[in-house]
């Protein structure tokens, strides 16, 4: 034993001679400097169907921003399950990309890192002024009284995705525009041996998204005026059970869909198992897995009741990327430039096509292109019923405990136990103690 | 460690002539190693150990220098096991604890009977043994997706059998959430690490005396009494550094639940380590995580050290 | 073990027992393979729906795709690289140390072998951020990028077996007979000739022993890999997740994939696996 203390003694009194000369502090600049105009590394997230797609899609228009400015991008495609990870390590290194997507639902909480450049009214001139951007999208970029943390790049929305050919067999002539009707048509469509509805139950993210809306149609808000966790005010916690009874109670949603995380929903509606899909801006995924357009209808998600709208008619988040610029960047003209470049109506129109999104440019989304039947359901989905999830600097911990206690949830229904006000009431309460004291 | 073989100062090689340069050479040869360690572990844990002491949340880790020092707040929110942050670890730790146990236990036991039944030899032993040791070479996340493929819910193979063929359970069961999650973990465990106790196991069988055994059988000792009185005590120096090894490598083990589960595994099989890294990564508060691995690393030595004190007494006393 | 004229037949019902338990072990063992080889020899439609035993038809196809979906290519060179480097190193230090160790008495030894040993017991999650700092810091300090290369990786894993590595190989040399390296010394050698022309040759199955131990933590490292790789330099144990990341999961692409990576490993490890257990009876079990 004594040779173990001495050993510790050692080792420690040796590390720390060696960590008071070898650590400082992660980054060294601040602000960004021009030191290296020539070159740009781009992270971009995954949002086609592979991380070979993308670089298919956004490769061509990187040349096209080199033949332009003279400025080589380096694309870096990087899988969702590795981006957060990947941009946290940045931060704490300053060792990073120049420019990078980041889902817009982040934005408050990277915001609060100070590790992205600060989008004020002259960097904001520089890309052609905060006004071309749709409102609905800008919400969704930061702390409210602060300058947005990234540019929006591409906006989604939720639909309701339907099997026209299941829905006919099923003798459902339109799509359902509430919950109620979900529930009833599912009961027709499960008569035929179909199943109804998918859900993503162990995917963190998808969780959060359809809770928040179930909540706000409850009429309540997941965090108070003034920034702090509420998980446990009777509005959320009616909305939480809603959604975890549509597969516990009404059983549209089929048990095995709990253990879901990696989109197997959405292969099971391409495929035709499935007759109904919850998704955001599906149309590309679904045709990268050999699902026909003719195949599928899309209406807006389904309200209480009513017609979509504000407040309690919200019926999707505002979902989207966005684009930032990070303050270590060694090329901050050019990073400006090639945001300018993205977000330019040329290059809006080419992106969103390709990834079946819709531009936050006003000027891009009056195109032609992006009124089809399935576009602009999407649109008026963004233009009136869409909330922003909460810009508070604790959202990603947010997605974290919330998400993860019903994903909980829904591996109780799973497993065959009862779902009750009480015990998702005590899952969102445990959850809200997770969150970090004010 | 244990190797230090009393003499060998004699036996150092004197004939070189130079005095320092003799004193210096065993310095030299360790410098790579002492250096490594020293860069990739022990500064590295030293600097995990201040920043236990930091309040290194999102607002800090752009230059956690500045992050303001929070004492032993970090430790208290990490123990306090009325809060959920505490009663979370609490239970993690429990899961943990269970679950080395049984893994550690099942590994030590098919291995070792594994080795003891192919001691002698017999028609297709050597391909038996090359088979056995499959599963330890594979990589650890090809070998865990394709359990994962295995026991997913609608389409593994596990219910497949279980519940279509064997009719066993009236309806599917989930193994990747919920309470099976456990058993699913600690099968796909064992399945990966027995063959280390059985490879270890084997190689110390080897190293018994055939004259033992030759002698008892004389005497008339059957195969049970040869077991209980000559294989499981010259075993008992291989048992225990295997014991240690397996109980540290289970209790530290990342890559399996990671891979089996993802960033956040179900209550049942949350493992410490996952544990941390999750409080650590997905919330984003590297100061806590810190004080929770510093806890893990000081239970770890705790054990190690009484393990060693409890088991090494009455041996090799000539060593110490 | 014993030779065929042992002069005692084991009984019966020993050899009864024999069979079942490893009969049943065999099956436990073998039933993941078989999936594996079976799934990545099956048409997507088959590995999408409820299992099958036999494939509905045999493709060669998932063995193709893999390439494409995945730069499956370079994550192979990669890890390739990345382990085999690490392997190389951590050998020659472990030799080095190892030697020190068994052939030397000097002050320091047993905080030498306790510290670095005991370092085998650290969680990965407590040093993963500080080291990551570490790398980042030398970087800015020397233009040394070790953060996100392959040098930095393989600095890295070489170090998580080089405690193994040095434990055993004491134990190895120490069973070599000093008298060798007397001899060697007498005949005029210095202590490294002495090392590598004597002491090396003769441990050669437990260096092996070393080198596969090496390899495979190299190999199949995930949580270091996921936060110090890029694009450009990602091993394989973050590479393949890639199959599962995507908005299909190509089940019978992963199990092709997974059998792809493993086969160097697997073949390489059974191949050697005489030495391990040799290297291993005379270091480590000793």
């Amino acid at each position: 034993m004594r040779s173990i203390r001495a050993a510790a003694v050692g080792a420690v009194t040796m590390s720390l001679a060696l960590a008071a000369t070898a650590c400082g502090g992660g980054s060294s600049t601040d602000g960004g400097s021009n030191d290296s105009p020539k070159t740009l590394t781009y992270w971009a997230s995954n949002q086609g169907a592979s991380i070979a797609i993308d670089k298919k899609v956004l490769q061509p228009e990187l040349d096209k921003f080199q033949k332009q400015t003279g400025i080589k991008v380096k694309l870096e495609v990087v899988p969702w399950s590795d981006l957060l990870n990947r941009i946290l390590t940045a931060t704490t290194s300053g060792q990073g990309p120049d420019v990078l997507n980041i889902g817009n639902t982040w934005s408050a909480s990277l915001q609060a890192t100070g590790a992205l450049l600060p989008w004020d009214a002259t960097n904001f001139g520089k890309i052609g002024g905060k006004d071309r951007f749709v409102d609905s999208a800008l919400g969704s970029t930061g702390a409210e009284g602060k300058d947005p943390a990234a540019v929006p790049l591409y906006s989604m929305a939720y639909a309701l995705y339907y099997n026209k050919e299941i829905f006919a067999d099923a003798g459902i002539a339109k799509p359902p525009t509430t919950w109620a009707e979900l529930v009833a048509d599912g009961k027709k469509i499960q008569a035929k041996g179909k199943s109804a509805l998918g859900a993503e139950g162990a995917n963190v993210s998808e969780n959060i998204h359809h809770t928040f809306v179930f909540a706000k149609q409850h009429g309540g808000e997941f965090f108070t005026a003034g920034g702090k966790a509420d998980f446990t005010n009777d509005a959320v916690v009616a909305g939480v059970k809603q959604y975890v009874d549509l597969m516990a109670k009404d059983k549209v949603i089929p048990t095995g869909d709990a253990e879901y995380a990696q989109n197997q929903s959405v292969s099971d509606f391409a495929k035709g198992k499935q007759a109904m899909l919850l998704w955001q801006s599906a149309a590309a995924n679904l045709k990268s897995q050999g699902m026909a357009d003719d195949k599928y209808g899309i209406a807006p998600v389904p309200v209480q009741s009513g017609t979509p709208g504000t407040g309690a008619q919200v019926n999707s988040m505002v979902a989207g990327i966005n684009l930032a610029v990070f303050k270590n960047t060694d090329n901050l003209d050019g990073s400006t430039k090639f945001v300018k470049f993205m977000t330019s109506d040329a290059e809006q129109k080419i992106l969103n096509t390709a990834y079946s999104s819709i531009p936050p440019v006003k000027a891009a989304q009056e195109d032609a292109s992006f009124n089809s039947a399935s576009n602009s359901v999407l649109k008026d989905t963004l233009a009136t019923s869409a909330a922003a999830l909460p810009q508070v600097a604790d959202e990603s911990q947010f997605e974290t405990a919330v998400g993860t206690a019903v994903k909980d949830l829904f591996a109780d229904v799973a497993a065959g136990r009862a779902v009750t006000t009480a015990s998702v009431k005590a899952k969102l309460e445990k959850a809200q103690q997770q969150m970090p004291a004010k | 460690m244990h190797k230090n073989s009393p003499g060998s100062a004699e036996k150092a090689p004197r004939r070189r002539p130079g005095r320092i340069r003799r004193i210096a050479l065993p310095y030299l040869l360790l410098l790579p190693a002492l250096f490594l360690e020293l860069l990739v572990h022990l500064v590295p844990m030293v600097i995990g150990i201040v920043m236990s002491f930091k309040e290194l949340t999102q607002f800090y880790i752009r230059d956690w220098g500045t992050a303001p020092w929070s004492g032993f707040d970090n430790y208290k929110v990490s123990v306090d096991f009325d809060a959920p942050v505490g009663q979370d670890l609490l239970h993690s730790f429990f899961v943990t604890v269970v679950f080395t146990i049984l893994s550690v236990s099942f590994c030590w036991l098919i291995g070792t009977a594994a080795a003891v039944y192919m001691q002698d030899n017999f028609r297709g032993r050597g391909i038996l043994r090359a088979l056995f040791l499959v599963p330890y070479a594979l990589p650890v996340y090809a070998a865990v997706i394709t359990w994962v493929f295995m026991f997913q819910h609608d389409n593994g193979l596990v219910n497949h059998v279980l519940h279509d063929q064997l009719h066993i359970t009236s309806k599917p069961s989930f193994w990747l959430i919920g309470d099976n999650s456990f058993y699913a973990l600690l099968i796909v465990h064992v399945w990966k690490g027995w063959p280390f106790a059985f490879l270890i196991v084997m190689a110390g069988l080897q190293n018994i005396p055939k004259e033992l055994y030759e002698a008892a059988a004389l005497d008339g000792a059957g195969m049970v009494q040869q077991l209980r009185r000559i294989t499981l005590p010259s075993l008992r120096p291989v048992n225990q550094v295997l014991v240690l090894v397996l109980f540290l490598w289970t209790f530290n083990d990342f890559n399996t639940p990671y891979v089996l589960f993802g960033k956040a595994a179900p209550e049942a099989a949350d493992l410490i380590s996952v544990h941390i890294y999750q409080a650590s990564f997905v919330t984003w508060n590297f100061g806590t995580g810190s004080a929770m691995s510093v806890l893990l690393l000081l239970f770890l030595l705790v054990v190690t050290g009484v393990y060693l004190a409890l088991t090494s007494r009455g041996r090799r006393t000539a060593d110490v | 073990m014993s030779s065929p004229s042992s002069p005692m037949a084991p009984p019966r019902s020993f050899i009864w027992s024999r069979r079942i338990f490893l009969t049943l072990l065999t099956g436990f063992v073998l039933l993941p393979v078989y999936v594996m080889v079976s799934s990545s020899l099956k048409p997507l439609a088959d590995v999408m729906g409820k299992f099958r035993w036999l494939p509905s038809g045999l493709t060669i196809r998932p063995y193709i795709d893999i390439w494409s979906t995945v730069p499956l290519a370079r994550y192979f060179v990669n890890s390739l690289v990345v382990a085999g480097a690490a392997t190389v190193l951590s050998v020659v230090i472990a030799v080095f140390s190892a030697y020190a160790v068994s052939r030397y008495s000097f002050r320091g030894k047993r905080v030498f072998t306790v510290t670095v040993l005991s370092t085998q017991m650290f969680p990965g999650i407590l040093f993963l951020l500080p080291l990551f700092l570490i790398y980042v810091n030398i970087g800015n300090a020397t233009g040394i990028a070790l953060f996100g290369s392959r040098g930095g990786l393989i600095l890295t894993y070489l170090t998580f077996s080089l405690p193994f590595s040095i434990w055993m190989l004491i134990g190895y040399f120490d069973s070599v007979p000093r008298d060798l390296d007397e001899a060697a010394l007498v005949d005029g050698c210095g202590p490294l000739g002495a090392l590598f022309r004597v002491v090396v040759p003769a441990a050669i199955p437990g260096i092996v022993a070393v080198a596969v131990y090496a390899f495979m933590t190299a190999w199949g490292e995930v949580l270091f890999a996921s936060v110090m790789t890029n694009d450009t330099t990602r091993t394989l144990a973050v590479g393949l997740q890639g199959y599962s990341t995507l908005n299909d999961v190509y089940w019978n692409q992963i199990m092709a994939a997974s059998l792809v990576v493993s086969v160097p490993v697997v073949a390489g490890f059974l191949l050697l696996q005489r030495y391990l257990v040799a290297g291993l009876t005379a270091g480590a079990v000793k």
